[in-house]
C-alpha cells in the first residue's frame, strides 16, 4: 500500500492555487484566509512526512501507478522531507509577514501565486525523474516571474524581465542537457539514468560529460553561481521583499539539484562524470564567496547588500557540496537550512525597516520609531547570516570548515570562507550603524529628493514582528539543538550516499505495481 | 536527413544566441523563441531519426519503431514555451509601459537616497 501523503504537498497547493485565483480573485479576506489555513495545512502535512522518513525507508510514490522506469516516480527520503518542511515553514512565515504588512494586496493574484510557488518548490524536492524535475523548474519559475513583478514599479519590471530572460535560456540549456542524456542513456528516471550508466559504453563517456556540464550550468544558473550569479542582485533587490524572503529557498533548489544528481544519477566512481563537482563547482563557489562579500562591502542600500550577502551563502553552501564527501554533504545539509532562513529574516526586516524609513540608502537618516527593537532584530539576523556565535550560523560554517581539510581544498576553502565572513561581518556593521545610529535630525535637508512622506509613529503590530522573530527563534533553536539537527542531517546524507538502496527503493517497486 | 536536422538546430541556436544577446526586448524574445524551436527539434532528434515508423511496436518482437519518449517530451516543452514565451510578452510591455524603453538593461544605479522603494 502506498502511501498517498506524499503527492499531498504537491497536490493541495495546485487545487488551491486556481480556486484562489478564479473564485476569490475579488475577495482579499476570503483569499487570505484560504491561503493562510492551506500553507498551516502544508506544514502540517511536511510535518508527518518528515517524522515517517526519519525511519529511514526510502518512499516512492508512483504516479498513476505506473511502475518506475516508465511512470514519473515522487521519491521521499530524508533529504527531501526536511527541505519541504523548510520550504513550508519560510512559506507560513513570508505569507503572514505579506498578510501583516499589505504586501499582498498591493497587487492581484499574490495568493493564487504564491500557492503554485509553493507547489513547484515541493516539487522539485520531491521529484525523482529529470523531465520531471524540469517541469516543476518552470512551475515554480512561472510562479516566481508573477511574485517578483507584484506590485509593479519601473525599476522591478525591468529586473523583472532580465530574470526570465536569463531563466527562459537556462530552461532552453536544461532541455538540450536532458536531451543530450536521454539520447545516451535512453531513460530520465534518476535511479534508471545510475543503473544505465554503470554499463554505459565508453565511447559514450564524452556525451555523459556534456550532458552533466550542461545539467551543472543550468543547476549553477539557479544557485547563483559565478559565472553565472549576476541575475540574482538584481533580481532579489528589486523583487518586494517578502518575495525576495520565499525566494531565498529557490536558490537552494540549484544546490539540493546537484547534490542529488550526483549522489544519484551521475554517482561517485563514475569516470565521465566524478571530477566535475571538484574541477568546476569548487573554484565557481571561492569565487561566488569573494563577490559576495565584496559586493555587501560595496553595496550602498539594503537590499542589494542583503542580496549580496545570500551570493556570499550560496558560494559557502557550495564548497560544501562540491566536496561530495559525506561528511561535508551532512554540514551542507545543516548549513542549507540555516541560510534559507538566516537570508529570509533578513528579507522580512529590512521591509519592516524600510516601511519607517526614507529610502533604503545607506546614509544618515531621521530616526525611525522603535528604533531599539529592530536595532536589535536586524543584529540578531546579520550575526545569524555572517555567521558569529551564537546563532546557527555560527556551528554552519564551523562544520563546513570543519568538513573540508583535504589537502586540495583546505588553503582555499578556508580562506574563502573566513575572509569572506570577516568583510561581511565589517558590510553588515557598516550598513546597521548607518541606518540605526548615524541618524540626523529630523526634516535632514541633506537628500537630494525631498520627500514629502513623514516617517509614520504607528507602532509595528505583533502580526508584522512575529515572522521574523520566529524564524530568528528557530536559527536560536538550530543551534541548541543542533545535535539532533545534525545526527538528522548525518542520516539523511547516509541515505543519499546509498545509492544502491536509493535504486533498489525505486525499480524495485516493479514486482508490486 | 541527419545533415538537415543537424545543422536546422545549429542554424536555430546561433541565430537564437545571436538575438538573445541585442540589448532590446523584442530581438531577445524572438531570440528565445528560435532557442526554443532549436530546443525542440534537437529533443525530437534525441530518439534517432527515423522515418515512416510506428511510434509504438504493433506486435512483440518486431524491431523497427521510431521512440514515442521524445515525441511526448517535445509536446510538453511546446506547450511550456508557448506558454512562458506569452509571459514573457507580457512582462516586456509591461517594462515597456512602466519605463517607457525597450532596453534589456538596467539604468545606472540610483544616486543615493532617489530610489522609490514601492
Amino acid at each position: 500500500m502506498m502511501s498517498h501523503w506524499i503527492i499531498l504537498p504537491v497536490l493541495l497547493p495546485a487545487l488551491l492555487a486556481p480556486i484562489i485565483g478564479f473564485v476569490m480573485r475579488h475577495d482579499l479576506t476570503m483569499a487570505r484566509i484560504a491561503s493562510v489555513a492551506g500553507t498551516i495545512v502544508l506544514v502540517a502535512i511536511a510535518m508527518g512526512l518528515t517524522v515517517s522518513a526519519a525511519g529511514g525507508e526510502t518512499q516512492v510514490y508512483d504516479l498513476g501507478n505506473w511502475p518506475a522506469p516508465f511512470g514519473i516516480v515522487l521519491v521521499l527520503d530524508r533529504l527531501s522531507a526536511i527541505l519541504v518542511l523548510l520550504t513550508m515553514v519560510l512559506g507560513l512565515a513570508v505569507l503572514i509577514h505579506a498578510i501583516a504588512t499589505g504586501w499582498d494586496a498591493r497587487g492581484r493574484h499574490f495568493h493564487a501565486l504564491f500557492q503554485f510557488q509553493l507547489m513547484g518548490i515541493a516539487g522539485a524536492f520531491l521529484t525523482g525523474d529529470v523531465f520531471n524535475l524540469f517541469v516543476f523548474f518552470e512551475v515554480l519559475l512561472i510562479a516566481s516571474y508573477g511574485l517578483m513583478i507584484h506590485g509593479g514599479g519601473r525599476e522591478r519590471m525591468r529586473a523583472g524581465l532580465q530574470y526570465v530572460v536569463i531563466n527562459l535560456a537556462g530552461s532552453t540549456l536544461f532541455l538540450f542537457a536532458l536531451g543530450v542524456l536521454y539520447s545516451s542513456v535512453g531513460t530520465l528516471n534518476m535511479a534508471d539514468i545510475a543503473l544505465r550508466l554503470q554499463e554505459a559504453d565508453p565511447a559514450e563517456a564524452g556525451l555523459i560529460r556534456v550532458a552533466a556540464m550542461l545539467l551543472m550550468i543550468v543547476f549553477a544558473v539557479k544557485a547563483a553561481l559565478f559565472p553565472v550569479h549576476f541575475w540574482l542582485p538584481a533580481t532579489y533587490a528589486n523583487a518586494p521583499a517578502p518575495v525576495a524572503a520565499l525566494f531565498a529557498i529557490m536558490t537552494k533548489v540549484g544546490a539540493y539539484a546537484i547534490i542529488r544528481v550526483h549522489t544519484v544519477s551521475f554517482g561517485p566512481g563514475l569516470e565521465a562524470t566524478q571530477d566535475i563537482p571538484g574541477t568546476w563547482l569548487f573554484p565557481a563557489a571561492i569565487i561566488t564567496i569573494a563577490l559576495g562579500a565584496l559586493g555587501v562591502l560595496g553595496a550602498r542600500q539594503l537590499l542589494p547588500l542583503i542580496a549580496f550577502s545570500v551570493v556570499g551563502s550560496m558560494g559557502t553552501l557550495m564548497i560544501a557540496v562540491a566536496a561530495l564527501t559525506p561528511q561535508a554533504t551532512a554540514a551542507a545539509l545543516y548549513y542549507l537550512l540555516h541560510s534559507t532562513l538566516a537570508a529570509a529574516a533578513l528579507f522580512l526586516l529590512a521591509d519592516l525597516v524600510l516601511s519607517r524609513r526614507d529610502g533604503q540608502a545607506l546614509s544618515p537618516r531621521p530616526a525611525m520609531a522603535q528604533t531599539g527593537l529592530l536595532a536589535a532584530l536586524f543584529f540578531g539576523a546579520a550575526i545569524a547570516m555572517t555567521g558569529m556565535p551564537p546563532l546557527s550560523g555560527f556551528l554552519g560554517k564551523l562544520l563546513v570548515l570543519d568538513a573540508l581539510r583535504m589537502p586540495g581544498q583546505i588553503t582555499w576553502a578556508w580562506s574563502a570562507i573566513l575572509i569572506g565572513s570577516l568583510v561581511t561581518i565589517v558590510g553588515f556593521a557598516r550598513a546597521g550603524s548607518m541606518i540605526f545610529w548615524k541618524t540626523t535630525p529630523t526634516d535632514a535637508p541633506d537628500e537630494s529628493a525631498p520627500e514629502t512622506e513623514v516617517a509614520e509613529p504607528r507602532r509595528l503590530t505583533v502580526a508584522e514582528l512575529a515572522p521574523t522573530m520566529a524564524i530568528l527563534a528557530i536559527l536560536g533553536g538550530m543551534s541548541i539543538f543542533a545535535g539532533p539537527v545534525m545526527s538528522f542531517a548525518e542520516d539523511a546524507t547516509a541515505q543519499i550516499y546509498d545509492r544502491d538502496g536509493y535504486i533498489a527503493a525505486v525499480l524495485g517497486q516493479q514486482e508490486e505495481g | 536527413m541527419e545533415l538537415i536536422v543537424a545543422s536546422a538546430v545549429g542554424v536555430l541556436t546561433a541565430g537564437g544566441v545571436y538575438l538573445v544577446l541585442r540589448l532590446r526586448s523584442f530581438p531577445v524574445i524572438l531570440g528565445l523563441a528560435l532557442l526554443s524551436y532549436a530546443v525542440n527539434v534537437f529533443l525530437f532528434a534525441s530518439g534517432r531519426l527515423a522515418i515512416n515508423m510506428p511510434p509504438v511496436l504493433q506486435k512483440y518482437g518486431e524491431a523497427s519503431y521510431t521512440d514515442p519518449l521524445p515525441q511526448a517530451l517535445v509536446l510538453t516543452a511546446i506547450v511550456i514555451s508557448f506558454g512562458m514565451t506569452a509571459v514573457l510578452v507580457m512582462i516586456a510591455l509591461g517594462a515597456f509601459f512602466e519605463a517607457e524603453t525597450d532596453e534589456i538593461n538596467m539604468d545606472d544605479p540610483a544616486p543615493a537616497g532617489d530610489e522609490d522603494r514601492a
